[in-house]
């Protein structure tokens, strides 16, 4: 396994377009957090990236990646290596090199110019997200042949969980302003990593203001160590789930 | 015969200037301060020396000096008022008193002035009191230096740390106070000041007052109170340079302020609030040069506040700088730093070309709809500010900032 990850990771630093992705995340923190004084802002210009441009890379390139490796699988496949190996090791690949795109790029300034408790809940949330985008991306690209429709899929996925899930969240939440649905659109929103992470990172940032009437039920539900680690467990589930899913069907699929 | 009038003029001086001198302690004549007060004429001096004293209420009912030597202990043994000053020119420092008995009706405190003047409290220690000093109809009185520990777990089971009513020229300046219900409570209390306290830890407000016409709050600390400082009803009243920071809570607030008007809030400090100021029924304030950093809110003014000056505060870091509950708007807002202001400055007068509007449409969305909190900063929301910025349909178009700073004034 630990051959194919690295063949993996070396063919894709080879591909040039993570260092391009590395350098425009590091251009865009290095200049947000050092012309910004007021760090808190730069914070949230970096939330900003990490719920909409770290996702849409990672589905993209990783559909993409995957499908342009499928002669490799094939090759790899006639060799007496398990599926699962092959298939969890492009994901360990994968994974590891975004990730570490991820850290070079945003968390290195963020290091330097931030080390509190936000900069930190945003680069732990960067972390997640990553590999959930991962995963998304390896079970659309397992769902579909065609590579065109895989890659739709996949936008469409990114585009549901950043933009449309929160449409409807918020249309749900006015419908039914005049009921308690203070849990039930708190589950929901917990049911989104994308939104998910964004309430991690909010309970660092909007401190005082989650204090006020929302906040009692943010903080009995996320704030606590309880809710941490049910937070970080639902992330964890995102990154598990999708690549279940997708390590049956590569295991049964027919190549 | 020399000696003779030497000895009759240090008579008669030392009865004006100081009056006879009295120990009370184990290792003296008289041990306990009640008998000390039988024994004392207005103006002496009682000296109470180091030791515990449990002699249930002390009533002084002379003008004279009570001076705590090393700390005495005055204990009420949570059954007594401790001490009950019903004279005129009481002096009280240096004593620990502890413990005051804890009743709704009679409301017992460590020290209880009973409609006096020119009391003088300073120096003292109140731990546990039920109140810990409490003026009625005092005039002229000067609390000063006291440290007020209060162990309070509900409201209704503590009194207030200074506890002033129906009073006139009060001084309260540089005590401590945490731990109690209000740290300083006013209710009719006229031409007073309050400075540099600090009020920690209250249960409910850092300082409370109403009905308090004509009253000064300057250089004072509010700091973690469950409520924040509360401003009922009242006119007049002036706040310099205090610090109000961390009132975090539902319905907690740097400073509430309810039918106030002709106030001045100059040169104060919000910082890290849920609610850094809320004005319900406010007008002709004047808010000025005052700092609003890391509040969940700046300024919370409902619609029904009218020619209030909000002019040259600071607006950083704040969730939101400003929410409303209506569409009216006749308050100016004029001459402010805000830190979320985008636009540009071409004549380089150091204030933008371009009008700035505070209220945001979320904080609007929110002020109606608490739980959508859980979506701010996601990307619709940011696609609805946006678009909101640019063609205002929701939050009225005159709420505005003609001429915001470009840089954060020096405050």
């Amino acid at each position: 396994m630990n051959k194919i990850t690295n063949f993996i990771i070396t063919d894709i630093i080879k591909n040039k377009i993570i260092i391009i992705y590395t350098v425009i995340l590091a251009l865009f923190s290095w200049s947000v957090l050092s012309l910004e004084d007021n760090t808190a802002k730069a914070m949230l210009s970096l939330l900003n990236i990490i719920l909409l441009a770290v996702p849409l890379m990672a589905v993209i390139f990783s559909t993409i990646y995957m499908y342009n490796s499928s002669e490799f699988i094939e090759l790899l496949v006639s060799q007496p290596i398990k599926r699962k190996t092959i298939w969890l090791s492009h994901f360990a690949g994968l994974s590891i090199s975004l990730s570490i795109a991820f850290i070079l790029g945003i968390g290195l300034p963020i290091v330097v110019y931030s080390p509190d408790a936000a900069g930190f809940s945003i680069l732990l949330m960067g972390l997640f997200i990553t590999p959930i985008f991962i995963a998304i991306a390896m079970l659309c690209s397992i769902l579909a042949r065609d590579k065109a429709r895989g890659i739709g899929i996949a936008i469409m996925v990114w585009l549901f969980l950043s933009l449309i899930y929160d449409g409807i969240v918020l249309y749900l939440m006015f419908q039914f302003a005049d009921y308690p649905i203070e849990k039930p659109m708190v589950i929901m929103s917990a049911l989104n990593p994308i939104d998910l992470a964004r309430i991690m990172v909010l309970l660092k940032v909007d401190v005082s203001a989650l204090m006020g009437y929302t906040g009692a039920i943010f903080k009995q539900i996320f704030g606590s160590q309880i809710g941490w680690i049910i937070s970080l467990g639902l992330l964890t589930f995102w990154i598990v789930i999708p690549m279940w899913f997708s390590l049956i069907k590569f295991k049964n699929k027919d190549l | 015969m020399k000696f003779f009038t030497s000895f009759i003029v240090f008579l008669l001086f030392s009865h004006i200037a100081s009056g006879a001198h009295i120990h009370v302690g184990p290792r003296f004549q008289v041990t306990s301060i009640r008998a000390a007060l039988l024994l004392a004429k207005d103006n002496d001096t009682i000296t109470v020396h180091h030791s515990l004293y449990t002699e249930g209420t002390i009533v002084v009912n002379k003008s004279i000096t009570l001076i705590g030597d090393e700390w005495p202990v005055l204990d009420g043994q949570l059954k007594y008022e401790v001490v009950s000053i019903k004279a005129d020119h009481v002096n009280i420092s240096g004593f620990v008193i502890r413990n005051s008995g804890i009743a709704a009706l009679n409301d017992p405190g460590g020290v209880k002035v009973y409609d006096r003047s020119n009391i003088v409290i300073e120096n003292n220690v109140f731990e546990n009191n039920f109140f810990a000093i409490y003026i009625q109809y005092g005039k002229n009185c000067l609390i000063k230096n006291n440290k007020i520990i209060g162990f309070g777990k509900e409201e209704q089971e503590i009194g207030n740390g200074i506890h002033c009513w129906k009073s006139d020229s009060l001084r309260i300046i540089a005590n401590k106070i945490s731990g109690h219900r209000d740290g300083i409570y006013f209710e009719f209390v006229t031409n007073s000041i309050v400075w540099r306290n600090i009020s920690k830890r209250n249960i409910r407000y850092g300082l409370h007052f109403m009905f308090s016409n004509n009253d000064a709050y300057v250089n004072n600390i509010f700091e973690e109170n469950g409520a924040g400082v509360a401003v009922m009803y009242t006119k007049h009243v002036t706040m310099y340079s205090n610090t109000f920071s961390q009132s975090n809570g539902d319905a907690a607030y740097g400073i509430l302020l309810k039918e106030i008007s002709d106030a001045e809030i100059i040169g104060n400090k919000f910082l890290s609030n849920t609610a850094a100021l809320f004005l319900e029924g406010a007008n002709r304030i004047l808010i000025k040069k005052n700092v609003f950093s890391g509040n969940g809110w700046g300024l919370k003014i409902q619609a029904n506040c009218m020619d209030n000056t909000i002019t040259e505060n600071n607006f950083s870091g704040n969730t939101f700088d400003i929410s409303t509950n209506g569409s009216l708007v006749l308050n100016t807002f004029d001459y402010n730093y805000w830190d979320k202001y985008a636009g540009y400055d071409i004549d380089k007068n150091r204030q933008g070309d371009v009008p700035y509007h505070p209220l945001s449409i979320y904080s609007t969305i929110i002020e109606n709809n608490p739980i959508a909190m859980l979506l701010y900063r996601s990307f619709i929301v940011s696609l609805m500010e946006r678009t909101e910025k640019l063609i205002p349909s929701i939050t009225p178009d005159n709420f505005r900032d003609n001429s915001p700073q470009m840089k954060p004034y020096e405050l």
